[in-house]
């Protein structure tokens, strides 16, 4: 079978088209996140969205149903680190850890009260990219746009603040407010690629593209740019050598991204 | 005019005394050096001015705004000791830098035009780090960095500049050529200094007038009020006082 005729089929042309989408997202974010020293909050997101998996399944709800369920819970969640690391005055990871494992935990309790873990449950943990209907692709475009009009939006405010709080404070940036959005656009983020890699990887998506680019980049721009070119090429090149050679999409979506990383990486110790 | 002028402040922090009862005004055109011993609050009461610290106790207030409502932060230029959490492979240009100084004369959404690049352009070539536009802020050596942040606190033409023991990484040819700069801008454009130095064996160098804090105010006023002072001769001895007195 060759390229062309598989690029004709349904399934992968909205599986790369939602793929596209969300690798920019999570290439865009993950810049501001690696640099916010915020990398696990994707992680710790990931396994919100587990729990709110776990009890949509347990409600038996439809698959683009489960995927909007999860919005909500994952956003409180994401305000709830935030405040969490604000009032009990402890560091971000510290917040990040508390309201992952209680995720998890939600999770596995609920999972076990639907019977345990079934295809479907394991569907969401290593991602189905290929599996995504046109009415989740719809919502994927969406949200896409939501998350990046917000991004081209704040880009300036979020650029200060992931240079120095306290200057950005300086310059009349309201930084609890940017964070906030910072933290809530990644939580829609999340939501989104646990169908593309699943929610274990959903972490090394929001962090492989950014920390690849952050090698070469010189300028904030390019860093993004080139982050969402990295992510891109990732997720298509993930998708298509595990079409042809039967492997996982979620884990061989990752291998590429960690492949595109460590030739970056040799690249900028070889330019110097 | 008062540019800054502060009221009662006292601060504590997790319920040691920082500041207490502090009562000053800071006039435009002032070049004051705040100096004092480790602990004494210096950095606090600059937090305190800027926002940074939540004040419970006291009023400041900012060209006449109390400082809670005050939104014109176009008006002061603040240079930190150094950044808070500073990656030296952050992927941000010298200009890129400069140019979120203006994010305080923006309203949302905060896009920056041709007028803001011509500003840039301005406070660069003031520094003389035009030439670095386009390097990223890592690859700068300490001196040079702390000149591209110089350049974005005065993006604005700030009215008030804030230093905050700017040059302590700095090596003493850089650090006067550094102190000689800002003392331009107090003298040319009437810029009102607030400058934090922990060597008060330089500070008469630079500065019109003398904020001594140990966590309250030991002595606030012009140098020359400072050095025929004889309470101060009583505070510091002779050989304190003459050393912060020197050269000046």
């Amino acid at each position: 079978m060759s390229f062309a005729d598989i690029i004709h089929y349904a399934f992968l042309q909205r599986a790369l088209l939602a793929g596209t989408l969300i690798a920019i997202l999570c290439s865009v974010l993950g810049v501001f996140l690696v640099l916010r020293r915020l990398s696990l909050i994707g992680d710790g997101l990931s396994h919100v969205t587990f729990g709110s998996v776990a009890l949509a399944l347990l409600l038996r709800f439809q698959s683009v149903y489960t995927s909007l369920a999860a919005i909500p819970c994952v956003l409180i969640a994401a305000i709830g680190i935030l405040k969490i690391a604000d009032k009990a005055r402890i560091y971000g990871d510290a917040a990040i850890g508390i309201v992952s494992s209680l995720g998890i935990a939600v999770g596995i309790l609920l999972a076990s009260l639907a019977g345990g873990f079934n295809v479907d449950l394991f569907s969401y943990l290593f991602g189905n990219i290929l599996s995504i209907s046109r009415a989740e692709l719809l919502v994927t475009a969406c949200l896409f746009m939501v998350v990046l009009l917000n991004v081209a939006f704040f880009y300036n405010e979020l650029l200060a603040i992931t240079f120095d709080e306290e200057l950005a404070v300086t310059s009349g940036v309201r930084v609890e407010r940017i964070n906030a959005v910072l933290v809530l656009l990644t939580a829609l983020t999340v939501v989104l690629a646990m169908k593309v890699v699943g929610i274990m990887l959903i972490s090394a998506l929001l962090i492989l593209p950014a920390v690849s680019a952050l090698q070469l980049a010189r300028g904030f721009k390019t860093a993004i740019l080139l982050s969402s070119c990295l992510g891109v090429a990732s997720v298509i090149g993930g998708v298509f050598l595990s079409f042809f050679m039967d492997l996982p999409t979620g884990a061989t979506i990752i291998i590429i991204s960690f492949l595109l990383f460590a030739t970056c990486f040799i690249l900028r110790t070889t330019r110097k | 005019m008062n540019s800054i002028s502060i009221e009662g402040l006292s601060f504590d922090y997790h319920g040691n005394e920082v500041l207490r009862d502090i009562t000053c005004d800071i006039r435009q055109g002032d070049y004051v050096g705040i100096v004092g011993p480790n602990g004494s609050g210096k950095s606090t009461l600059i937090r305190c001015i800027l926002g940074l610290n939540k004040v419970e106790h006291g009023t400041i207030t900012l060209f006449g705004v109390p400082q809670p409502a005050f939104t014109a932060w176009d008006r002061i230029g603040f240079l930190p000791q150094g950044l808070q959490l500073f990656n030296p492979n952050f992927p941000a240009t010298v200009e890129e830098v400069v140019r979120l100084g203006r994010l305080s004369k923006k309203r949302f959404p905060r896009r920056f035009d041709a007028s803001d690049g011509e500003a840039v352009e301005r406070a660069m070539d003031l520094m003389g780090i035009s030439p670095l536009g386009k390097r990223l802020i890592g690859e700068l050596s300490g001196g040079l960095r702390q000149r591209a942040l110089l350049a974005r606190a005065l993006v604005n033409d700030p009215e008030v500049l804030i230093l905050d023991e700017p040059t302590t990484a700095l090596d003493p040819d850089t650090r006067d050529s550094f102190y000689s700069t800002v003392r331009d801008l107090n003298i040319n454009r009437g810029t009102t200094i607030l400058l934090i130095t922990h060597d008060s064996s330089t500070i008469g160098l630079y500065a019109s007038k003398l904020l001594y804090l140990d966590k309250r105010i030991i002595f606030f006023g012009t140098f020359e009020e400072f050095c025929h002072s004889s309470n101060m001769t009583e505070v510091f001895g002779h050989h304190g006082q003459h050393l912060i007195c020197r050269r000046h």
